[in-house]
């Protein structure tokens, strides 16, 4: 496989010589009946940002939720860098350095920033006691990076802003090495000025070897941060395709009608019609 | 020096005093409400015993006075140990209603090991007795706390009803052990544990121990805030204005002092010196002789259950993560915490409590009944909610519910004082619950 660019934006180095960093393969999973996610397949290299597209209930959110452990899949195989890998719960998820920014941002609301950033993984003094001290001086370096002007380290995070919220979820998801961060709307919450924060950000974590799966809604985010985007439609793959190859309007419509353009590998949820097949 | 500034509020030139003094000393502006409305009630039912009938209180009644201090700090300690357990059940957003049938079930097997099983196989007040029948309580309550987390945790049946279950469940199994009857009397090492005077030994520490127990407590606060200090040292954060860690080290040690001297001003009952006298061979000086009791052992483990949930609750994982799953759980099971083993754990913690609070309560009395602790559940509920623990989950303090359980306690023994009946104290207890969850809102909202 070459790499084709009609580049004119996407510094794009991605390496695809050795095996994916992740391999989703055939994944299924239903609740109650209702097939959620429906032999999906997705995979993501070293350094590369894979946009997963859909409307709400395409089934995303919920491919994803199995591999940061959060749901178990009833079918399908997880590899990371081809090698087969259990996971069953977000400890599992962690230890094999996959990190999640979730739409809720999953913080204990009760508890400061630094308490959520270390949360399941405290530092510990020589006496085995929480080293709360230690943890808030770590918490006001990453936050220094991250939001400058962040102060509020004493007050649990229900009292934040939305985007200071957000900055807490997205330092704890970054400060542990991750080798594969999942961002479930990361924006969501943000102003322009911090979506174009968290842009710069993901353009840095990728320049770092990281693969990073960006779950939106909002097609222009994705545009422009991702190499490919993977398109869902009720619980099914639709197609998956390089942001060079295709345009807003194809994607939109693999989005909406399920229709996959001649740019796009089509996946089971294509629709079956002469201009998918050719 | 670059400290980082801590500064939260730009307004900060505007504030009041009690205010700038309370963000300065850090303390729970809560917390200090609440010792205000302790003290409040503590000299109300002094001043209403002065008109009643009078006596040498501080206020001239009978409340303020070391006995009834001395005595009210003891009927406390069952209360406060077991609130500290409940604190943590729910903040996770848990209740255990079971707590009061787990004391009457734990304390009559307690007894019975003691009465009808040791005592005749060891001989009566061997001093064995006491350490293995407080152990195997202990490990009972435990046992049946885990039994409870497990049908919560990993069954999935809502806490409210396995309890409520274990409520009806205990109570009976208590009839079931001892057919009703009352076992007595309990091990003579073991009764001590209730702060009453076994014989000639009495079971609180006397004068000197107390008062160098108050000087070592002492001690403990001011290395604390040594030692606090020194950790925003280490990482160049702001720190506390020395006039107010001078003024909290000042009035610990204040408060520390005071109640030492004030349960050492509590002298053995001229019947029990004079037994005491006999059987040692002193002689009494004709113008008596005063033995202090000092700090109670029921005392001193409410103090010792406080201190070590209170590290567990602020200094342990398994703290954070109580706290963690009670503010949101989906989180803390997202951030890699096994909430069904923190859960199972806690209500075993639980019910461990609720066995040490079975010894002190059937030490005290001498004896175990099936209907000891019948609505236990509900004033260790009361003082965690009056000590300011919400029911939503997330929120409260070890300190504050057994405050909450020294006010509750305070209000029942001081219309005890008054004389009113037993059924308008409930009805005054009652209101205060409500009514002080009631303050709290209209606080919490203002805070807001």
């Amino acid at each position: 496989m070459t790499t084709h660019h009609h580049g004119h934006k996407h510094p794009t180095g991605v390496l695809r010589s050795g095996p994916p960093l992740i391999a989703m393969t055939d994944i299924s999973i239903a609740f109650g009946g209702i097939k959620a996610v429906d032999h999906a397949s997705v995979d993501l290299y070293p350094g590369e940002v894979v946009g997963l597209l859909g409307h709400n209930g395409a089934g995303k959110s919920t491919l994803i939720k199995i591999l940061s452990g959060a749901y178990k899949r009833d079918h399908g195989d997880i590899f990371i860098n081809g090698e087969k890998v259990e996971i069953s719960n977000p400890r599992d998820a962690k230890a094999l350095g996959i990190e999640t920014i979730y739409q809720t941002l999953a913080l204990a609301d009760n508890v400061d920033a630094a308490a959520n950033l270390y949360l399941g993984r405290e530092l510990r003094t020589s006496w085995g006691t929480l080293d709360d001290v230690a943890m808030e001086a770590e918490c006001r370096k990453v936050m220094g990076r991250l939001n400058p002007n962040f102060r509020r380290f004493k007050e649990p995070v229900k009292a934040l802003s939305g985007g200071q919220r957000q900055s807490v979820a997205i330092a704890r998801a970054i400060h542990f090495n991750a080798r594969i961060l999942i961002m479930d709307e990361p924006t969501a919450a943000l102003g322009p000025q911090e979506t174009a924060q968290v842009g710069e950000l993901i353009k840095q974590l990728k320049a770092e070897g990281i693969g990073i799966f960006l779950i939106s809604h909002d097609i222009h985010d994705v545009f422009d941060l991702a190499d490919r985007v993977t398109v869902m439609k009720n619980g099914r793959v639709v197609g998956t395709a390089r942001t060079t190859d295709v345009d807003h309007d194809e994607v939109l419509g693999m989005i909406i009608a399920g229709k996959c353009p001649p740019g796009a590998v089509p996946g089971p949820g294509a629709l079956q019609s002469p201009a998918a097949a050719a | 020096m670059a400290a980082i500034d801590n500064t939260q509020n730009p307004g900060m030139a505007q504030e009041g005093t009690l205010k700038r003094f309370l963000r300065a000393t850090e303390i729970d502006s809560r917390m200090l409400g609440m010792l205000g409305a302790l003290l409040a009630i503590w000299a109300g039912f002094d001043l209403a015993s002065a008109f009643v009938r009078g006596g040498d209180g501080l206020l001239g009644g009978t409340f303020l006075t070391p006995r009834n201090l001395w005595i009210l700090l003891v009927q406390t300690s069952s209360i406060a140990v077991m609130t500290t357990g409940m604190v943590l059940i729910i903040v996770m957003r848990h209740i255990d209603l079971s707590v009061g049938s787990v004391l009457g079930f734990t304390a009559v097997c307690i007894g019975t090991m003691q009465v009808y099983w040791l005592g005749p196989a060891l001989g009566v007040g061997h001093p064995a007795i006491w350490i293995i029948t407080l152990i195997l309580g202990l490990a009972l309550g435990a046992a049946i706390g885990a039994l409870h987390g497990t049908l919560i945790a990993y069954f999935g049946i809502p806490s409210f009803i396995v309890t409520l279950g274990g409520l009806i469940v205990w109570r009976g199994a208590a009839w079931s052990v001892i057919r009703g009857e009352t076992v007595a009397p309990m091990d003579k090492n073991f009764k001590l544990i209730g702060g009453g005077i076994s014989g000639i030994t009495p079971g609180s520490i006397g004068a000197t121990a107390s008062w160098i127990l108050g000087l070592l407590i002492c001690a403990a606060i001011l290395a604390l805030i040594w030692n606090g200090r020194q950790q925003r040292k280490r990482f160049n954060f702001t720190l506390k204005p020395v006039w107010a860690e001078v003024l909290l080290a000042a009035a610990g040690c204040a408060a520390v002092i005071g109640i030492t001297w004030v349960l050492n001003a509590y002298y053995w009952p001229k019947g029990v010196v004079d037994r005491w006298a006999q059987q040692t061979g002193a002689t009494i000086p004709p113008e008596g002789l005063n033995i202090s009791f000092g700090y109670s052992i029921p005392v001193l483990i409410a103090l010792f259950v406080g201190v070590a949930m209170t590290f567990v609750a602020n200094r342990t994982r398994f703290g954070r993560y109580i706290y963690a799953i009670g503010g949101n759980p989906e989180a803390a099971e997202l951030a890699g915490i096994n909430t069904k083993k923190i859960t199972l754990m806690v209500f075993s913690l639980m019910g461990m409590l609720a066995a040490i609070s079975a010894s002190i309560s059937s030490a005290r009395l001498d004896s175990a009944t099936n209907a000891l602790g019948q609505f236990d559940e509900l004033y260790v509920i009361a003082a965690a909610v009056i000590g300011g623990t919400s029911l939503a989950g997330g929120l409260g303090t070890i300190y504050g519910a057994m405050l909450g359980a020294l006010v509750m306690q305070s209000l029942q023994s001081g219309m005890t004082l008054l004389n009113f009946e037993s059924a308008t104290k409930d009805m005054v207890v009652g209101c205060v619950l409500v009514f002080a969850v009631f303050v709290d809102q209209v606080y919490q909202r203002r805070v807001k």
